[in-house]
Parts: C-alpha cells; sequence; structure tokens
C-alpha cells in the first residue's frame, strides 16, 4: 500500500530486538483515517509491542512511521501525544491514591502562576469531551474507590483531554463486563463520529466482529495478513491468528458429580479498608466438578480467596473442606488440608523470581517429609522431583533445573507452577484466572489439565473475569457481585447473556429469563 | 573466549575486587591531589599490615567483631530485612557481658560461656524486639533500629555511671573478672616460664606477648559456616530466602512471614551479640566505657556486608579486608600525615562501586544476548 | 517557670531546624520514588563546607549557601548511582554516609592543618530575636535563631510545592507509579533528578546550620546521628511534611529537656533522660501510628520500556 494522506497511521518494516528475541520482524501496519482497526495475535506475539513504539515507549531497531501520510521520529510519549496519539494500556496508568481529575490532568496540568494548580478551567474542558462522547465520570472520587470499567474511561478521557486523534486502546474488554464492552463499543462508535480513529489490540475474535471493520493479524512477530473483518468468520481468524487449526470451544464429557467436598457456609469478610467485601456468601463445592466463579473484577473475589487460604480475617460463617472447619485457621494448615491454589499473579503470589526452577518447585512441598530431613533440605530428592515435573508437563528449555524461573516464558512458567500444585494431590484446586497471559496452545494444555483432574474426581473452583474461559470450562457458574453469589447456573442454562448481566449488578429472576 | 571472559565478569568475585580496585584508585587520587604521594602511602599502607607478625594477627584479632556484625546484618537481608540496628545490639551485648562478667565468678568453664551467652541474649531480644514491632504493629525496622541504637548508646552511658560498677576516676567500669577472659595464653604469657620461653622466639612473642592473642576469629568463621548452612541447607533458612526475596509468595505458601521477620531479627541479634560479647571477654581493657558517639562496629558490619554481597562465607573476607584497611589507615597518619580518615573515604566508594558493579552481570548479560542475536542473523 | 517554658521553647526550636530541614530534603527525595538513607552524609559534607567557608569568607551566610551546595553535589553521586546505574539505593545511601563524613574529616584536616576541628567561624548566623530586642521584657530569655525561619519557610514551600503545585503532582505520582508519569510525557529520571539532587541541598543546608547557627565549628561529632533522626522523622511523619516536622520538633523537644534537666537539680541521670525521645518515639509508633505505608515505588529503580 502507498504511502497516502487517507491513513491515520502507517508503519513500515518495524522491527524489534530485545536481547536475542525478534519481538518484530519487519512488521506494516496500515490504518485509515476515522475508522477503528483491530490488531489480532496471541499473547507474546507482538501487537503491544508494536503499539508501544507507536506511542514512543520503545523505539524500533528499524522501520518508519508515518501519519497522515507524513514520516514522523516519534521518540518518546511525549511526542506521541503532540503527534496526537493517545494510548489506553492494558494495565491501566493511573494512580491508585489521586482523584479523577488529578489522573487525568497529570503531566499537562492547567496552572496560574508559579504552577500552583488550578483546576477550573481543565475541569470544563473534561466535562465537555465527557458529554460529548457519552461518558460519565465522577471527577471528585479517587481511582481506587472505582469500578475498573470507569477507570478505563478515566484512561480514554486522560487521552482524549490531551487532543489525542488516534486512541490505541491495549485489550480494552479484557476486564470488563458484557454491559461494559458495549458501552465501550458505543464510545468507540461515538468516537468514530467525531472522526478520530481507535486501534484496537485484542486477541477476543468476537469483539473484532463487532467493532472493526479491517484487521491486521500478527504472529510470532511477524505479519501475517491485513483482512476485511467482514469477509471472514471467526474461525479463519483464528486460524491466522495461530498458523495452525484450532478449536475454538474446550471438549469435555458431561460431569459426574459425587460428594460434598468443600462448602462455605455465611461467609462474611472485611478488606484492609473496613469495608465489607464478602457479604453471607455460600458455596457448595462437589467432587468431579469444575465450579466457576464469574464476575467483574473488585466484586469480593480477592478478598473471598484470601479468606479461604487464611491470609485474612473471616468475620463471621463457616468454611468447611472435608467436613473439617478451617476458617481463620493459619495458611499452612489450610493448604495440608488438601487445598491448592493457582494464584492470578504468578511473579507475585505464586513464584520466586530470583529462586532456580528447582528451589520454586518445592515452594508449596518443601516442608514434607520426602524434601526435609530433620530440619534440613534434601536437594537430591528436589532435583528428581524437579525433573518429573519439567518432563510431565512439558517445561522448556529442557534441563532448566538451575536457571532463574525468571529466564522462563511465562507459560513455562505457569506449567511448573500448575505442576507442582497438581503434584500436592488435591482434594480440591482453586485457579485464579490460570491463563492470563498465555498463549493459544498453553492455553489449551492448561484447560486439559484442569479437565483431566475433574475426571480424576477432584474439585475445581475456577475464578476467572474471563467470562468465556467460565462459560466454556464449568460444569457450575455463580455469579459474584457485590460480595454476595447472585446467581448459580448449569452449565448449559449458562449464556453470556444471563451470566453478564448479573455480573452487572442485574437480578436473578431477569437473567433467568434473558 | 569472550564467553569465558564474560562468565568471569559475571562472578560476584570479581564484581567486588572490582568495586575493591576502582574504590583504591579514587583514594589514591584524593591522595595525589591533596599533595601525598601515592605509592608512598600504599607502601606505608601494606607494611602497616603485613611488616611485622603482630600486625597481620592484630588485623585478624580486630576483624573478628566487624565480621560477626557483617553477618548479622548478613543473615537480615537474605531474609529481606535490614538491620542497621546491629550497633545497638553489639551495644547492649557489651553491657550485658560486662555486667555478668562483673557480677559473676565462676569456673571459666562455666564464667565464660556465660558471659557471652548473656551479651547474645542482650543482642538477640534487642533484635527481637525490633522483628516484634515490625511484624505486630508494623512500624518499620530501620526506623526503631535507629531508636533503639540511641537506647542502647545512653543504657550502655547509664550502666557505666552505676555506682555498683562504675571504677573511680575513668570513664568506663571494671574489667570483668578474668575468669571470663576468652584470651589465649593470658596467663602463661607473663609467668616466668612464659617470659623465658618467648624471650628466644621473637616472632612468636610478637604475637603472643603483644596482642590479645585469642581464638575468637576462629570462632567466628566457625559461625560464618553455620550461617551459611542454616541459609541454604534447612527448611527454615530456605523459608527465610523466600519470604526474602518475595513475601508474598511466602505468606501464600503457607510460610509465617511475619513470625519469620521475629525470629530473623533474633538470630541476627544474637550474630551482634556475639560480636560485642567477644568484644569484652576477649580484647582489653574487658569493660564498657562512657561513648560520646557510636563506635561503629554495627554500622561497619553494614560495610562487610555490603561489600560481601551478603554471603556469609564472604563476610569472612570482607570483613579482614575491611579490618586491614581500618588498621593501616592508623598508620597513614601516624607516619606520613594524610589523613586517615582516608579510609574511611575510600571504604565508602568501595561500598559505593559494589552499589554500581551489581549490575555488571546484567550489563554482560545484555552483552552476550547481542552478540547471540547477531550470530542469529 | 514562664522562663524555663520559653528557654525550652528556644531550644526546641533551634534543635529541630536541621532536623527539619533535612526531613524535607527525605521527604522530596522518597515521595519521587528514590529512598534517601544517605542523608547523614550529605549533612556531614553541608556542615564542614559551611564552617569553612564561614571561616575562610567570614560571612556566614555564604557559608550556608556552601554547605547546600555540597550537600547537592553529595546527592548528585547518590542520583547518578540510584537513577542512571539502578543501584541498590540503600546500598548507595550507606555508602553516601561512609563518604560524607569521611570526606569531612579528611577536608577539615587539610584547610585546617591537620584538625578534625576547624576554627571557630567569625559571625554565626543571626537571631532574629533575642535579648537585643527583648530586654525589659519578661521575654528575655527568648531567642529564635534565623535558622528557624527558614526552616518553618522550607518545611511551607514543601508542603505548597508537593501539594499545591504541578511539580508536587508529577513528584508524588513518580513515587507512585512512575511507568504512568512516563506515558504521560514526563521524564521521570529528570525529575528524581532534580528531587534527589534538592534533597542533597537540603540536607546540606541542615548540616550547614548546625555548625553556623548552633555551634560555631565543625568537629567531628556535630553530625552525629541528626541524618538518622530526618530520616527517621519522615518516616514518623508518614512522608508528609508537616507529618516529619512534628516529629522533628519532639526530638528537639527532648533535646531541650536534656539541656535544661540534664545540668538540674532533679536526679534523674542525664543519660536516662537522653533516652526519653527515642523511647517515646517507639511508643508513639506503638500507640498512633501503626502501619506506614511508603510511596509505592520508593526504592525500585526505574527501567524504562522494561517489559
Amino acid at each position: 500500500m502507498e504511502i497516502s494522506k487517507d491513513y491515520a497511521v502507517q508503519m513500515r518494516g518495524i522491527t524489534k530486538i530485545f536481547g536475542n528475541f525478534k519481538a518484530l520482524d519487519n512488521v506494516d501496519l496500515d490504518v485509515k483515517k476515522g475508522e477503528t482497526h483491530a490488531i489480532l495475535g496471541e499473547n507474546g506475539a507482538g501487537k503491544s509491542t508494536l503499539m508501544n513504539i507507536l506511542y514512543g515507549l520503545y523505539e524500533a531497531d528499524a522501520g518508519e512511521i508515518y501519519l497522515n501520510g507524513e514520516r514522523m521520529e516519534i521518540k518518546n510519549p511525549s511526542c506521541a501525544i503532540h503527534s496526537g496519539i493517545g494510548m489506553v494500556h492494558q494495565h491501566f496508568m493511573l494512580i491508585d491514591k489521586f482523584t479523577v481529575m488529578q489522573n487525568i490532568i497529570l503531566g499537562n496540568e492547567t496552572t496560574d502562576k508559579f504552577g500552583i494548580i488550578n483546576t477550573r478551567k481543565a475541569k470544563k474542558r473534561v466535562l465537555e469531551i465527557m458529554s460529548r462522547y457519552g461518558m460519565k465520570v465522577d471527577l471528585k472520587r479517587r481511582i481506587r474507590s472505582i469500578s475498573v470499567g470507569m477507570q478505563q474511561k478515566v484512561e480514554i478521557l486522560k487521552a482524549l483531554y490531551r487532543g489525542a486523534e488516534i486512541l490505541i486502546l491495549d485489550e480494552p474488554t479484557a476486564v470488563l463486563t458484557p454491559y461494559e464492552v458495549d458501552e465501550l463499543l458505543e464510545i468507540i462508535e461515538n468516537l468514530k463520529k467525531d472522526g478520530k480513529t481507535v486501534i484496537i489490540i485484542t486477541h477476543k475474535l468476537k469483539e473484532i466482529k463487532k467493532s472493526s471493520k479491517e484487521c491486521t493479524i500478527i504472529r510470532k512477530g511477524n505479519f501475517v495478513d491485513c483482512v476485511n473483518v467482514e469477509k471472514e468468520s471467526e474461525q479463519s481468524l483464528a486460524e491466522k491468528m495461530v498458523g495452525r487449526k484450532v478449536k475454538l470451544s474446550v471438549e469435555k464429557r458431561p460431569a459426574s458429580p459425587g460428594d460434598i467436598v468443600f462448602e462455605i457456609k455465611n461467609l462474611n469478610v472485611t478488606c484492609e479498608r473496613g469495608l465489607e467485601s464478602v457479604k453471607n456468601l455460600s458455596m457448595t463445592l462437589r467432587r468431579g466438578e469444575i465450579y466457576g466463579l464469574a464476575g467483574i473484577e473488585g466484586n469480593g473475589q480477592k478478598e473471598l480467596l484470601e479468606a479461604i487460604i487464611g491470609v485474612r480475617h473471616v468475620d463471621s460463617g463457616k468454611i468447611l473442606m472435608n467436613g473439617k472447619e478451617i476458617q481463620n485457621k493459619s495458611t499452612r494448615y489450610i493448604l495440608d488440608s488438601k487445598i491448592s491454589v493457582i494464584h492470578e499473579d504468578r511473579h507475585k503470589d505464586g513464584c520466586v523470581l530470583s529462586m532456580s526452577v528447582a528451589d520454586n518447585a518445592i515452594l508449596s512441598k518443601y516442608r514434607e517429609r520426602k524434601f526435609c530431613i530433620n530440619g534440613f533440605l534434601n536437594y537430591e530428592e528436589r532435583d528428581k522431583f524437579t525433573d518429573q515435573l519439567i518432563k510431565n508437563y512439558d517445561v522448556r528449555p529442557i534441563g532448566c533445573k538451575n536457571t532463574k524461573i525468571r529466564n522462563l516464558s511465562g507459560g513455562n512458567q505457569q506449567k511448573l507452577i500448575i505442576g507442582r500444585e497438581i503434584a500436592n494431590n488435591p482434594d480440591l484446586l482453586i485457579a485464579v484466572q490460570p491463563t492470563r497471559g498465555l498463549d493459544v496452545g498453553a492455553i489449551e494444555y492448561v484447560h486439559k489439565i484442569l479437565i483431566n483432574l475433574r475426571d480424576q474426581g477432584k474439585a475445581v473452583l475456577l475464578i476467572s473475569l474471563e467470562l468465556d474461559e467460565i462459560l466454556d470450562l464449568s460444569d457450575r457458574i455463580a455469579v459474584i457481585y457485590d460480595g454476595s453469589i447472585v446467581g448459580e447456573f448449569n452449565q448449559e442454562k449458562a449464556n453470556e447473556n444471563n451470566v453478564g448481566l448479573l455480573m452487572a449488578g442485574g437480578k436473578f429472576n431477569d437473567a433467568q429469563n434473558s | 573466549m569472550t564467553r569465558k571472559i564474560a562468565k568471569l565478569l559475571k562472578t560476584p568475585f570479581f564484581c567486588t575486587a572490582m568495586a575493591i580496585f576502582f574504590g583504591s584508585m579514587v583514594a589514591c587520587g584524593i591522595l595525589l591531589l591533596t599533595g601525598y604521594s601515592a605509592s608512598e602511602s600504599l607502601a606505608v599502607m601494606f607494611n602497616a599490615v603485613f611488616s611485622r607478625p603482630k600486625f597481620i594477627l592484630n588485623v585478624i584479632l580486630k576483624s573478628t567483631p566487624v565480621i560477626l556484625t557483617g553477618l548479622s546484618v548478613a543473615f537480615a537481608f537474605k531474609s529481606g530485612l535490614f538491620n542497621i540496628g546491629a550497633e545497638g545490639q553489639y551495644i547492649v551485648s557489651t553491657i550485658a557481658s560486662t555486667i555478668t562478667g562483673i557480677l559473676f565468678d565462676f569456673h571459666p568453664i562455666i564464667q565464660i560461656p556465660l558471659v557471652i551467652l548473656s551479651g547474645m541474649l542482650a543482642g538477640g531480644v534487642l533484635g527481637g524486639l525490633v522483628g516484634i514491632l515490625k511484624s505486630k504493629f508494623g512500624i518499620h525496622e530501620v526506623l526503631t533500629s535507629i531508636m533503639f541504637n540511641w537506647i542502647a548508646l545512653y543504657l550502655c552511658n547509664f550502666v557505666v555511671n552505676i555506682e555498683r560498677f562504675h571504677k573511680q576516676d575513668s570513664d568506663g567500669t571494671y574489667s570483668i573478672n578474668p575468669s571470663g577472659f576468652t584470651l589465649l595464653l593470658n596467663d602463661w604469657k607473663f609467668s616466668e616460664e612464659g617470659r623465658n620461653f618467648l624471650k628466644d622466639n621473637p616472632i612468636l612473642s610478637d604475637i603472643i606477648l603483644k596482642t590479645d592473642f585469642n581464638l575468637n576469629f576462629l570462632i567466628a568463621v566457625l559461625i560464618a559456616f553455620i550461617v551459611w548452612v542454616i541459609i541454604y541447607k534447612t527448611k527454615k533458612g530456605y523459608e527465610f530466602r523466600v519470604s526474602g526475596l518475595n513475601p508474598d509468595a511466602a505468606q501464600k505458601a503457607g510460610i509465617n512471614v511475619q513470625k519469620n521477620t521475629i525470629y530473623t531479627l533474633f538470630i541476627s541479634g544474637l550474630l551482634s551479640g556475639v560480636a560485642g560479647a567477644f568484644s569484652i571477654t576477649g580484647t582489653s581493657i574487658h569493660n564498657i566505657q562512657t561513648l560520646s558517639m557510636f563506635e561503629n562496629y554495627g554500622f561497619n558490619g553494614l560495610s562487610v556486608a555490603l561489600i560481601a554481597g551478603s554471603s556469609p562465607l564472604g563476610c569472612i573476607i570482607s570483613g579482614l579486608v575491611f579490618s586491614a584497611l581500618i588498621y593501616a589507615g592508623q598508620s597513614l597518619q601516624f607516619k606520613i600525615g594524610a589523613p586517615s580518615e582516608i579510609v574511611n573515604i575510600m571504604i565508602g566508594i568501595i561500598v559505593f562501586f559494589v552499589a554500581l558493579v551489581r549490575i555488571v552481570p546484567t550489563l554482560v548479560n545484555r552483552f552476550l544476548e547481542r552478540e547471540e542475536s547477531l550470530d542469529v542473523k | 517557670m514562664l522562663n524555663n517554658i520559653l528557654i525550652a521553647i528556644s531550644i526546641t526550636l533551634m534543635y529541630s531546624a536541621p532536623l527539619a530541614l533535612a526531613a524535607m530534603g527525605g521527604v522530596i527525595s522518597e515521595r519521587s520514588g528514590i529512598i534517601n538513607i544517605g542523608i547523614e552524609g550529605m549533612m556531614s559534607i553541608g556542615a564542614l563546607a559551611g564552617a569553612a567557608v564561614g571561616y575562610f569568607s567570614g560571612n556566614a551566610w555564604l557559608g550556608l549557601i556552601c554547605a547546600g551546595i555540597a550537600g547537592g553535589l553529595m546527592a548528585l553521586l547518590h542520583a547518578i548511582a540510584s537513577i542512571t546505574f539502578k543501584a541498590d539505593q540503600t546500598v548507595s545511601g550507606i555508602a553516601i554516609n561512609l563518604i560524607g563524613p569521611g570526606v569531612a574529616i579528611f577536608l577539615s584536616r587539610y584547610f585546617f592543618d591537620g584538625a578534625a576541628l576547624s576554627l571557630p567561624v567569625p559571625v554565626k548566623l543571626p537571631k532574629v530575636l533575642d535579648q537585643k530586642y527583648l530586654q525589659g521584657t519578661s521575654f528575655e530569655n527568648f531567642s529564635i535563631d534565623v535558622t528557624v525561619l527558614i526552616a518553618a519557610v522550607v518545611v511551607i514551600i514543601t508542603w505548597f510545592l508537593l501539594y499545591k503545585t504541578k511539580w508536587g503532582l508529577r513528584i508524588r505520582a513518580m513515587g507512585e507509579h512512575p511507568a504512568a508519569v512516563d506515558t504521560l510525557g514526563v521524564s521521570v529520571y529528570k525529575s528524581r533528578y532534580f528531587c534527589v539532587i534538592l534533597s542533597g541541598i537540603l540536607a546540606g543546608l541542615g548540616g550547614g546550620t548546625i555548625t553556623l547557627a548552633i555551634i560555631s565549628q565543625f568537629t567531628p561529632t556535630a553530625i552525629s546521628g541528626q541524618g538518622f533522626i530526618a530520616l527517621a522523622a519522615v518516616i514518623f511523619g508518614k512522608w508528609r511534611p508537616f507529618g516529619a516536622y512534628v516529629a522533628c520538633l519532639l526530638f528537639g523537644f527532648s533535646q531541650a529537656l536534656v539541656v535544661m534537666l540534664g545540668g538540674g537539680t532533679l536526679s534523674v541521670p542525664s543519660s536516662i533522660l537522653a533516652m526519653i525521645p527515642y523511647i517515646l518515639t517507639i511508643l508513639v509508633l506503638i500507640l498512633f501510628v501503626g502501619h506506614s505505608s511508603a510511596p509505592k515505588a520508593s526504592g525500585v529503580p526505574y527501567e524504562k520500556g522494561a517489559r
């Protein structure tokens, strides 16, 4: 394609190398002015890297960028902002302690003399932008007290406040409810009407269909294709993204639930700010089933998990594991009651990045007789066990036992962690966002492991913000909203509409009818 | 070839050696700028340490307390805690050892362990207190440690002035009873027989007669090994390391991080306590004196631990280097009139470079990666 | 009685002034995300520079300015290590604490013929209120150093800078989430350099006020722990200017207690008195403060474009 004024963004031959890893290799991108353009690719394909280059956060090792037909050097975010580019990152760049207003003006403050901040002028502008694009955000609230959906709007406001004509959204729907997704699509529609260009980075096929006209597909740092979305099916998009035939749905036999293994009765928990986070919550898990807990971030999932594993105080109610009360017991006691956890943030909670793979392999089992004799660690057993995990769970590179786990890819780290937890032979496995940040191959693998575990008669509690994952994997689906379970469905009864409605705070009766 | 060199560059030992080299260079530069001969200074410093057996032994003896406080700091570092309170723990240990050493007078077999244990315990309790304040009340360990350092200092002055302990017309207490001394051959070397023997052996006489000849250094080395074993070979050590590197993951793995904080600081305090106790039992004049300022045994432990990169065995070497530098600095002033503080500056610069060269392995890795990616191309 | 109270207030303010200056430096640096444990070293060098320049030029004000510059230079070292080289900020700070006093005494010996003590400065920094003005009133024993005013003004300016201006907003944001600030086109590196150097200047001024207003010469023990007390004040005050200032006043007041009761008729040994502020601090922390929350990104080197 030629360089032309009709295109808001054109990138040519972009190459980026991190160490010995080629993140991008000669990638082209053409985004028409006033359109929504999707960039599709797996986790780690290089989508975000490409956009970070456009936004001036990384410098490309080779390649050119053209904006509106003109060659541009975008050396830093400042340049990008001046050229009318705004970006909403996947992990929001917001300061928790600040108010919405402070976050919006940060770096672009309206001031009186001596740099004294005067928000009056800024406020007028922000209000005007909000009304133009149909957004409503309380400017005085602090970021930590507003929902994720709101935070995203703040991020969009930030970009528009700086006069963005081209808006990049990195995985914008990952954390939203179906209702919020619709809201976002409406905002995008309004932006387009106003002549703005929107680039959406995503690995979700449905949304591309809904939002975009054109789509650029990237695989392992290489440009694959730029397609007209209307002419493609979800299946064909998926194949282009992964590079082989993929099954879009998860294959599994119907569940055959057995005895009750885990039970929560009328649980109440408060968070560190003194608010009730889990309210009168009850649930029952049986052997041989996957119980999915759907809900938007911040509805008490975090506190619920912390209460279960004993790092947060339970105010009232009971948690029973195999009939034994475990509430307010030590974490060690709870884990020893045959509960294992795959944490959402593996870098923070799941492993010790600067320790070796072998040391990480025994993290949840170093106390076992096998690994510890009279208070001394048994390194031989540790190594044997690690080798086994590496082999059984296909952790690569082979022989990585003594390298630091930091140097493994996310997928391999996760495989090791899952293998480790399953080796505990738990009766209940709690998996929180177990596929976050993994590529399709790894995701399929993890799903298979969870289903296998179920088929062996274990209970799995799957907590995820990704509704699709919950709907695909779970035998029963419960929705948590504002600290309570507001509805429960069997898999065949659940769908995006009724679960989504509950996630957004709708009534169970309405949801059953929808 | 490059790979081999790169690998060498990455070893902590080499990084530290480089830091010491740079530190010396800068120190020489300062001496030159201020009009002293660098080569002469180096010669003086070298002679100050190596020219007589007595000097070498003194360096070794003087390294004992800083090796121990270094271990104390390093041990806490390994668990992610910053024990800036080693100074105070050292001081309370000297106080406790002195008190028990004066009050009791048992047979050495009981007296020596009693004196040392009381000192250790005092240090341990102070460290443990910091741990309790951190894990139960969430108060930053650096803050409480700084406070306790001062409290310990004034406590020392208070004890010195208690009538029961105060030695008249001095600014110190009585010496502890000789039954608590850990000097070697102390009775013998001043006996008739000893004197006669040593007269004929100038080298032995130099080391035995003219120093506080004792075995505390060897015990410190032994303790360094024990600390190493605890950190790297035991279950608790594994817990400590996990808690230090990632407290969140530790907690989620069922490790009681708060309890371990208390244990760690208690043990750390014990180690500083040994340093304090040894100073009382092993060096004349075996007492505590009014402090107008910190004597820096604990703070020096910080430097020792940092130069050693928190490695317990590394503390032995860095403690020796540290002690040699201090010892040499004194003679620098004495011999050529160059301010002995040049040594403090030098140690500071070494620590500074230690902070900088910590990134050398990362740089080397980056370099290697680049080479590889070029190969790929 | 009134007399004693007035003297106590005078001494409290006098001793808290250098602490407050240094503590404000600490607040600014840590709020921007760089731990500054090297305040002590920066104060030492400031103390020497102040005394030496004050002595040779005969002008205490010039001395004070140079004290600030010297502290700033020392801080530059810390900034280079912790920002450009992403070194461990604690280690670098400790190094500064070793280098600072070392260089100070070394230079003292160099300038003053091998003496670790400098010669006294001919004129100390003036007092804004003392007997001259209050003669004959019942406030005769009341006095306020000009440094007390400077400290108070600096505290107010620091608060103003941090909470009212755009630079303050950015500094506070940087300490919480540097990447966010970077994506908005504000250079984290440059701003952090500015904060660390400013923090050194303030610490240097703090050191200078000790040698130019409280004692009139440099001695090896002129700076003995004030830097650490200032550091404690920062944490005690929860990284807020006024909170830290209150902590400094508390430490200053306890100094006053020692001075006043120590030589008096009371039978309490001076060493026990001297302990009181530190015990008090710990008690206050246990009873009232509890979990202190440092700026989130404090101590974490910021790597641009880190993956």
